[in-house]
């Protein structure tokens, strides 16, 4: 407790993980990377980090894993309840706010950004940011975690609005990739989900599908093949 | 994770009650004053999280009830759960159904004590508020801080406003300004605090209310001037110097 005290007023927390959502001209795509870290161990590689709320609202979570699910856990259950009253599917809006009461009212001892998104037939789709502190803010696109921070300038510069299907999938899957590129407590697969009238779509991107960026190199199986494929002979030495 | 036997901080107690640490997605300066027809505030859009700007699009002004204008600085969940008690404020109000509506004065008095009892309990929102009005042709602005410090003038300002606003606001305000005038002065606030305020974003909107009601523009950005010779060669004469 006194360490958080101690803290750079100006720092926030880093969070392990990228997450990201974006709009499109018909719903929206959630992206996230599949690494849960335990300071410099890798606990999980293939974490599923986007949760289900309802059929039509999904979560990214980031930052503490247990409290993200905690939250996640809690609002499930209440939108659920809430779905059975109302009589038809909760819109985005309710799961982002109820998900904004938690953080917020737990905001001492919550640490965890999270993402929502989904598509309701009122406002179809929609993201909404919920980061540290309880806020809740409206956006064409979100990113969070602490792979994000590498992606402001790429969003800056390679958002726009209504875009297809394929292109927000496209530049979702691009930026974590990025992100997991230079970003230490990110890495592993790229998992998305697409929520449009018609339904949920759940992709999979494993870690050797996904483009290589600058210094990194073709993965191989093994020296032998390089070196077994190079025509001039074994060029083993560098003198 | 940290042990549960800690010893105790300076404010904790036994049952480990809440308090706010630290804010999290923080709002700059607020600058407002009072001019010929009402109020004119100015407040830019953006939402920093420690030294990012994170958010540059986040609405920092609102109308309350008929009669009345808030612009806040500081923490964004503490601003948005404000504005849900204020609605709640404002429709009890609603409610007597008797004709009369809460005015700017009332409503400074009732964020006066709901900063401050808020306070006392080492649990502060996280804001500096500007409450700007006019009621029955009275003009009114007041400003609360989070520690519940509040009080009225003819011009305020909220954080980094307060250092660099204020003196050009003092000089060069003065009874009876003109809405043109009144827009130029605060942009010209604005304008400063863009140069010198790190938190600042170049998207702001200005609010304005009047006996008639609440406008707030749509967001635009300011220009800034950079064509000074001394800004293109500013170590001339003295190299290694900035």
């Amino acid at each position: 407790m006194d360490q958080s005290i101690q803290n750079d007023l100006n720092a926030p927390h880093s969070m392990g993980t990228t997450i990201i959502g974006v709009t499109y001209n018909g719903g929206v795509v959630l992206g996230a990377d599949s690494r849960t870290s335990t300071g410099v161990y890798v606990a999980n590689r293939a974490s599923d980090k986007i949760t289900q709320l309802t059929d039509n609202v999904y979560l990214c979570r980031s930052g503490s894993a247990a409290d993200s699910q905690i939250v996640s856990d809690y609002v499930r259950h209440f939108l659920h309840q809430h779905t059975i009253q109302l009589g038809h599917p909760a819109t985005v809006k309710v799961a982002a706010n109820l998900i904004r009461l938690f953080s917020y009212n737990n905001k001492n001892m919550l640490q965890t950004g999270l993402i929502i998104g989904g598509w309701d037939k009122y406002e179809g789709g929609k993201i909404y940011g919920v980061p540290l502190g309880g806020t809740i803010l409206e956006q064409p696109f979100a990113i969070g975690g602490s792979g994000s921070t590498y992606l402001y300038g790429f969003f800056d510069q390679e958002w726009k609005e209504g875009m297809t299907k394929e292109e927000a999938e496209q530049l979702v899957v691009k930026a974590v990739s990025l992100a997991i590129a230079r970003d230490g407590a990110s890495g592993g697969v790229v998992r998305t989900v697409i929520i449009n009238s018609e339904g949920v779509t759940r992709n999979y991107y494993p870690g050797d599908a996904l483009p290589l960026w600058h210094e990194e190199l073709e993965p191989q199986n093994s020296l032998l093949d390089i070196l077994s494929s190079s025509s001039s002979g074994p060029d083993m030495m560098i003198s | 994770m940290e042990s549960t036997q800690s010893k105790p901080g300076p404010l904790c107690n036994p049952e480990g009650s809440q308090r706010t640490l630290y804010p999290y997605v923080t709002g700059t300066s607020v600058v407002a004053l009072k001019y010929k027809d009402g109020i004119l505030m100015a407040a830019d859009m953006g939402g920093s999280y420690g030294s990012t700007l994170r958010y540059k699009s986040v609405e920092r002004m609102k109308p309350i009830g008929k009669h009345s204008l808030l612009g806040a600085s500081g923490e964004i969940s503490d601003f948005q759960e404000l504005l849900r008690y204020l609605d709640e404020l404002v429709l009890y109000d609603n409610m007597w159904d008797d004709g009369n509506s809460l005015g700017p004065k009332e409503v400074h008095n009732y964020l006066t004590r709901v900063m401050y009892n808020r306070r006392n309990k080492f649990n502060p929102l996280w804001n500096s508020l500007v409450l700007g009005g006019v009621k029955n042709g009275q003009k009114y602005l007041g400003m609360v801080s989070m520690i519940g410090v509040n009080f009225e003038d003819n011009h305020v300002a909220t954080g980094f406003g307060n250092h660099l606003a204020r003196p050009i606001l003092r000089d060069e305000w003065h009874e009876n300004l003109t809405f043109e005038e009144a827009v130029k002065l605060l942009e010209k606030c604005m304008r400063v605090l863009l140069y010198r305020d790190r938190s600042a974003v170049n998207k702001l909107q200005i609010a304005k209310i009047t006996e008639e009601g609440v406008t707030i523009s749509q967001p635009y950005s300011l220009k800034t001037f950079w064509g000074f010779s001394a800004f293109e060669n500013p170590t001339l004469g003295a190299e290694g110097s900035w």
